[in-house]
């Protein structure tokens, strides 16, 4: 979440091309480069993290896309609201809480 | 004149410890079988008619079935029938999973599960041939390999690499389907891959099932049923039916791969699209027209 978010205040063009342009015009992507390769290894990673997280008994084990969405949709939500100047603080100031909830909505 | 020596066969005890004499029933359907009599002798076997048991020297002892503290078998107490016939043979073929590593019901000659078992301080005269049943073709083999007085290259658990250093994804006619991430719906079909829902455990079992065919004709895998991992020390794990996953990610991977390696190539392939498999391999339309006139 933190990572997210600094990358997002930080080069918020990274975050705005991810949501404006890539996940809104697939079309363009059709050949060779359909779903999510361009960002393969992000959720990689985030599989393991899960998946580390279920097999230590600290996560619940559950679809992984039902986690993914709920991990992906809150903090690209927040990057999004930061970027239209909506949030009421700094976006630096929600790591703490967004990462508490995500904890609690996934684990066991 | 010609002098004609008869070769001596290879005499084999062939005792059943607790199991269910399934690699027996296996080895009866080696198609070679009767060749096989012509260079072998039974001094004893369990289901076939022999002479009266007797604890004698024999060149090659083989062990099907697991052994057991405190369990009869021919008059003695099984495990010290089978030291003693242990130390009478030349050689000892553990057969199948239960004679080395227990199986369903008790302990292997050299392992008990994982761990160290009864005779391996003994293992330089142990060849393990697992297998729920073991395949025909590879006690064949062995036989003929000690009768040739050839060297079987062992791993390390004694199981011979010619047959072993496989797995049974080697082979196997549902790969394209694996490299491709397409699953199987249900058991029986001809098209998907078997590992992802349906329990296969062919990319981290060792076996040759998909290389040397059973019957000549066929594995589990080609005949739409998954892997049951049979030849492996764990064997039998709970729901064999089903992938264990752990957040939608399978427990277990393909040997010899990182999980990081794993999941980035399986996450390319699944964003990518083969046409040519997502469709049926054999498309019944001559028959679907006919029915519609």
């Amino acid at each position: 979440v933190e990572l997210y978010f600094k990358k997002a205040v930080e080069e918020p063009e990274l975050v705005d091309y991810f949501m404006r342009v890539y996940l809104s015009n697939k079309e363009i992507f059709n050949n060779g480069c359909e779903g999510m390769l361009c960002v393969s290894a992000f959720v990689t990673e985030i599989m393991i993290f899960f998946e580390e997280g279920v097999r230590k008994k600290e996560l619940k084990n559950q679809d992984f896309f039902a986690a993914f969405g709920l991990f992906m949709g809150y903090i690209g939500g927040l990057a999004f609201l930061n970027r239209e100047n909506i949030l009421g603080k700094p976006l630096e100031e929600y790591i703490e809480p967004v990462s508490e909830n995500i904890y609690n909505a996934l684990k066991v | 004149m010609r002098i004609f020596i008869m070769p001596l066969k290879y005499k084999i005890i062939w005792i059943d410890a607790v199991g269910c004499n399934g690699c027996s029933h296996s080895f009866f359907n080696y198609p070679e079988v009767s060749s096989f009599f012509e260079s072998f002798e039974l001094l004893y076997h369990p289901l076939l008619e022999s002479d009266e048991f007797k604890i004698q020297n024999c060149d090659v002892l083989i062990v099907e079935g697991a052994i057991k503290p405190n369990f009869l078998r021919l008059g003695y107490d099984l495990n010290s029938l089978i030291t003693e016939l242990f130390f009478k043979a030349k050689k000892v073929i553990a057969l199948g999973t239960c004679a080395v590593y227990g199986g369903i019901f008790g302990n292997g000659l050299m392992f008990e599960k994982e761990s160290k078992g009864k005779f391996y301080k003994c293992r330089n005269k142990i060849i393990n041939i697992p297998g729920c049943p073991a395949h025909p073709e590879w006690l064949a083999y062995v036989l003929n390999m000690i009768k040739k007085d050839k060297n079987i290259v062992l791993d390390e658990f004694n199981r011979p690499v010619e047959i072993f250093s496989y797995t049974s994804h080697m082979g196997c006619t549902r790969n394209e389907y694996f490299e491709w991430k397409i699953d199987a719906e249900s058991f029986g079909t001809k098209e998907g891959c078997l590992f992802y829902f349906q329990g296969c455990q062919g990319p981290f079992t060792h076996s040759s099932c998909n290389k040397i065919l059973w019957n000549e004709v066929s594995s589990k895998p080609r005949s739409g049923t998954p892997c049951f991992g049979c030849t492996e020390a764990m064997f039998p794990k709970e729901n064999l039916f089903k992938t264990e996953t752990f957040m939608g990610i399978p427990a277990n991977i393909p040997l010899g791969v990182s999980k990081r390696a794993y999941l980035t190539l399986s996450g390319i392939a699944k964003s990518l699209t083969n046409e040519r498999l997502t469709k049926k391999l054999i498309e019944c339309e001559h028959e679907d027209k006919q029915k519609n006139n």
